[in-house]
């Protein structure tokens, strides 16, 4: 009982490290403006379906980068002809991607090297 | 700061994101439909696929939100929620709180009002008032005072003030009134500015009776005077002396006694025209009520009793006969130094505590409630920790509920309180006497309120906190809410014993209180205020010489005796039970150094007529009563009580004829001998020696008609009225009927038994509340055991007995406890309340029968609830 206990009350249950899905969006963005749901099936494609991220928890991470005014978002018709509301990235968002992926690479590179030693 | 607009488009960003969802959602359904599923199948898929939609729409949200602030008040509208479903609880629950908090605030405020809050004066908080040695009698002689005054380094000016009474005569209407005579400078040293007119001052005095000037206070002016501008610089009579009204003190000023209001001041160098005597000059005589000013910037109080000190061995080496040791001490003014404050204070501390421990019982009480009430919400509790609530959120929830019926019940009892208060301030106990009881709340009350409301909000919010960690959400959503019947002890039955334990420590207190006030108020005083109206006058009001005073008294006593129905009339200076009364140290008759340390005793001293005894029914044990022959020229004698002859001559049957010597070193001869008494203010006094001394040898100008009639008293009184006014119409006369002069006496024990009263009432009402909360709930909680029961044939008192049984139980524990406890507690109203003794067995069995009706009371509608259950419904239901 314990351990699903714990897992129950682990809300922040991401899979992924604080901030990554934030960076795969903007990377995303950064090729193209998007909607919600077109974000999901770009990062799964692109990861190879590696990443199995619920598709709502994109929600969350877009109103955050909403409000730090990282992405702004309009609603407008889709080539299908769908009401969407399309993400587009700000020049802040930008340089803040570049600022994170280089940490990013950083945080990787001493990962890679304690775990693969020699 | 652009989180002002961010609010108000905060709505706006809602419905897009709940939007978008929805057509995630959709797009994501369609997608499936496409690669084949049913309608049915890709929304299922697509929703699952999408996670925890109302989670993570509020997870979005809460990006807008200042996190803490916002999920605060999504909290405060739950709670408010989840009370207005359950009204009854919260209605319960608040008036518990805004009684138990009422009770403190209002404890509080008085005792903030009489001993935390200085003197509304400017800088009050560096006022002192001077006090002898180790006598609580802080008051000093007219040389005294100005040699202190004259002589101190520590204080920047040192006032003076006494209180008196005169008759106050706008024009043929002489009205009794009380004031103030005061040193010149005693404005000045205060620093209180006039709100009319201007103040006397020290440059005003050049000796005796140099200074007939007289500053109203602002209530005497605003009701005597309706507020008159024109009043300064007219003239009033006050005994027959012509004074000029000088000024009106501001509406805040009401001197520097607390309680006592007086109407006037007037300079003391004129206190001979108001006391008819003059003192000014008398070093031995004490009659100048207190002396305090303002210590010197920087000065501490022990450098300033070390300076009063060095006064004193000047005083004493000065004057041996007069200033025996003369040390000094600083108390705080307003309650008279160690005079009235000890008793006072003793007496709010307990009352405070008694509050406190109400408040206790109110949060044990609702804690045992928020208990129940979490226990039934296992089940939501658990569904929301299933659906991914933190236990932290669900903890602060409840702590909000429990926070907001605490405040809500702490601002309705600050509001009961404040409206208490205002009338308590407005209150006029004593006819005789102007009253002003500061105890209008400041913020130091509401602070006190607010703070006793979040702390007792936290301790009974805290609880259920144990319950809701320890449970396991699997479980309980498996097992539903039925209630396991734990024969363990659980936290909520040692709080329903605490609960019931401090109720019975309040019933059994107020109990012996009201038990002691009503023995007392049949005791044996030494005299019967039953039948007799007391007249009070002064003659040095009228103007008398004191020459022309002992035939005017006896003139009033004969013309009192003609009128048909009374049976008697005596003369007493103060009569006994009176709130002042007169002490006199007497010496051994062959005493040659009559200073205090050598006095045999200290005995209460009444003059009286020699008709006296007969009209106050005080019974002569031996010897003689006086007659009117015992005059100036005759040798002085006295009739002393049975106290005084064991105390001075050890034997009563030795001591008539023997003689002791007054302070003045004249010889008085003992007559006769009568009962002890009361007199004192005090009730629970221990015998006294007193001394009845004949008014011819010892005149006063201030006395009582004692008039023993049958007669229906209003009618008596206003005969009364209409025979003095025909012997002098410029004497004023306050008329009242023995037992009311005594209500003053016994107005402490009577606010002790009122007080303590009130607090039993709470307590009992509080533990019907709190037996009824278990009954119903226990009830509510094994309606379908007690069903099964009655369907299996159980007779009803196996019924209540399943169902009841624990509440008697723990009502039993809990009143032992508290009678137990309360009986203790008794020692200390000893004190206060006259013949309060805990070994009564009226009492004891008072608390146990009250305690028994409080549990049949509480448990009448669970109980009645129990037995109409009726089975097959029940069992139907689930």
């Amino acid at each position: 009982m314990p351990i699903a206990n714990k897992a129950m009350t682990e809300t922040d249950s991401r899979d992924l490290f604080p901030g990554a899905l934030e960076m795969m969006i903007l990377e995303s963005l950064r090729r193209e403006p998007a909607h919600g749901y077109a974000l999901v099936q770009h990062i799964q494609q692109r990861s190879n379906n590696l990443l199995q991220v619920e598709e709502g928890s994109l929600y969350p991470a877009l109103q955050r980068l909403l409000k730090t005014k990282l992405v702004k978002a309009e609603w407008e018709l889709s080539s299908t002809n769908r009401r969407v509301r399309t993400y587009q990235i700000t020049a802040a968002g930008l340089r803040h991607l570049e600022q994170q992926i280089s940490t990013f690479e950083r945080m990787f590179e001493g990962i890679s090297l304690v775990l693969n030693p020699g | 700061m652009d989180w002002i607009p961010q609010i108000f488009r905060r709505r706006k960003f809602y419905e897009d994101l709940s939007e978008e969802i929805r057509l995630h959602i959709e797009e994501r359904t369609e997608q499936l439909m496409c690669d084949g599923m049913s309608a049915e199948e890709a929304m299922r898929a697509a929703r699952r696929a999408f996670g925890n939609r109302t989670l993570l729409e509020e997870r979005s949200r809460e990006v807008w939100q200042w996190p803490t602030l916002e999920s605060i008040g999504a909290d405060l509208r739950f709670a408010l929620r989840q009370l207005r479903r359950s009204p009854g609880f919260a209605v319960i629950a608040v008036l518990t709180l805004a009684l138990a908090i009422g009770a403190n605030a209002v404890v509080f405020a008085v005792l903030n009002g009489l001993f935390l809050r200085p003197l509304n004066v400017p800088h009050g908080e560096t006022l002192y008032a001077l006090q002898r040695g180790n006598d609580t009698y802080i008051a000093q002689s007219y040389p005294d005072y100005l040699d202190l005054r004259d002589r101190n380094r520590s204080f920047d000016g040192l006032a003076a003030y006494n209180i008196s009474q005169v008759a106050l005569d706008t024009g043929n209407n002489p009205a009794s009134v009380w004031g103030y005579e005061t040193s010149g400078n005693y404005f000045d040293e205060l620093g209180v500015r006039p709100y009319l007119g201007r103040f006397f001052n020290a440059s005003d005095e050049h000796g005796l009776n140099s200074a007939p000037y007289i500053v109203l206070t602002y209530g005497y002016w605003h009701s005597y005077f309706q507020d008159d501008q024109g009043v300064v610089g007219r003239q009033v009579l006050l005994n027959k002396h012509p004074f000029t009204i000088l000024g009106v003190a501001p509406p805040d000023f009401h001197g520097t006694l607390l309680i006592f209001s007086p109407n006037f001041f007037v300079p003391m160098v004129n206190g001979e025209q108001i006391d008819g005597e003059n003192f000014l000059n008398a070093r031995g005589t004490r009659w100048v009520f207190e002396v305090l000013g303002h210590l010197k910037p920087g000065v501490s109080s022990a450098q300033a009793t070390a300076d009063l000190n060095s006064v004193g061995s000047y005083l004493e080496k000065s004057y041996p006969k007069d200033d025996g040791k003369s040390s000094f001490s600083l108390v705080r003014p307003g309650l008279h130094g160690d005079f009235f404050a000890p008793a006072i204070r003793a007496f709010l501390a307990g009352l405070m505590v008694l509050a406190g421990l109400i408040l206790l019982a109110a949060c044990a009480n609702l804690g045992s409630l928020f208990a129940a009430r979490a226990a039934d919400r296992r089940r939501e509790v658990a569904l929301r920790l299933a659906l991914g609530s933190t236990r932290t959120r669900i903890l602060r929830q409840l702590l909000t509920e429990a926070l907001l019926i605490s405040v809500a019940g702490g601002a309705a009892g600050l509001v009961a309180s404040v409206i208490l208060l205002r009338r308590l301030n407005m209150w006029q106990p004593f006819p005789q006497f102007p009253m002003n009881i500061p105890v209008s709340p400041d913020a130091n009350v509401y602070l006190v309120a607010l703070l006793l409301a979040i702390v007792s909000g936290l301790l009974f919010g805290i609880v259920p906190v144990r319950q809701v960690f320890k449970s396991n959400p699997y479980e309980i959503v498996k097992a539903g809410s039925s209630a396991r019947i734990g024969r363990r002890l659980t936290v909520r039955d040692l709080l329903i014993v605490l609960q019931i334990a401090i109720c019975a420590v309040l019933v059994t207190s107020s109990m012996v209180a009201v038990r002691g006030l009503a023995r007392s108020l049949h005791a044996n005083f030494g005299f019967e205020p039953q039948d007799t109206l007391l007249v009070d006058t002064n003659l040095a009001m009228a103007g008398y010489p004191p020459d022309k005073m002992a035939t005017m008294q006896r003139q009033m006593m004969d013309a009192t005796r003609a009128i048909p129905g009374v049976n008697s009339v005596g003369l007493v200076d103060t009569p006994p039970l009176h709130m002042g009364w007169n002490l006199s140290y007497v010496f051994s008759d062959h005493a040659t150094d009559l200073r205090t340390p050598n006095a045999l005793a200290q005995a209460i001293e009444y003059r009286i007529s020699p008709e006296y005894l007969q009209a106050a029914k005080t019974a002569l044990l031996a010897g003689r009563n006086f007659n009117w022959h015992d005059d100036e020229n005759a040798p002085r004698v006295a009739v002393i009580n049975r106290e005084f002859a064991r105390k001075i001559f050890a034997n009563r049957s030795q001591a008539i004829g023997e003689h002791f010597k007054m302070p003045d070193g004249k010889l008085v001869q003992v007559a006769g001998i009568v009962e002890d008494g009361k007199y004192t203010a005090n009730l629970a006094e221990d015998p006294q020696p007193a001394m009845f001394l004949p008014i011819k040898q010892f005149p006063a100008s201030e006395t009582c008609l004692v008039v023993r009639s049958g007669r229906d008293s209003e009618q008596l009184v206003a005969a009364i009225r209409g025979t003095l006014r025909d012997l002098d119409p410029g004497l004023p006369a306050f008329i009242q009927t023995w037992n009311e002069e005594m209500n003053g006496a016994l107005f402490a024990s009577r606010m002790a038994t009122v007080s303590l009263g009130l607090l039993g009432v709470m307590g009992a009402m509080l533990s019907i509340t709190g037996i009824f909360g278990m009954a119903a709930y226990s009830v509510g909680k094994r309606l379908r055991e007690l069903g099964i029961r009655i369907a299996l044939g159980a007779q009803r008192k196996e019924v209540l007995h399943a169902a009841l049984g624990r509440a008697f139980k723990l009502l039993a524990v809990g009143s032992i406890a508290g009678l137990a406890l309360g009986l203790l507690a008794t020692r200390v109203l000893a004190y206060i309340v006259y013949q309060a003794t805990p070994r009564d067995p009226l009492v004891l069995a008072g608390v146990v029968v009250a305690m028994a009706l409080l549990g049949l009371v509480a448990t009448w509608i669970p109980a009645q609830r129990a037995l109409s259950v009726n089975p097959l419904i029940l069992l139907r239901e689930d």
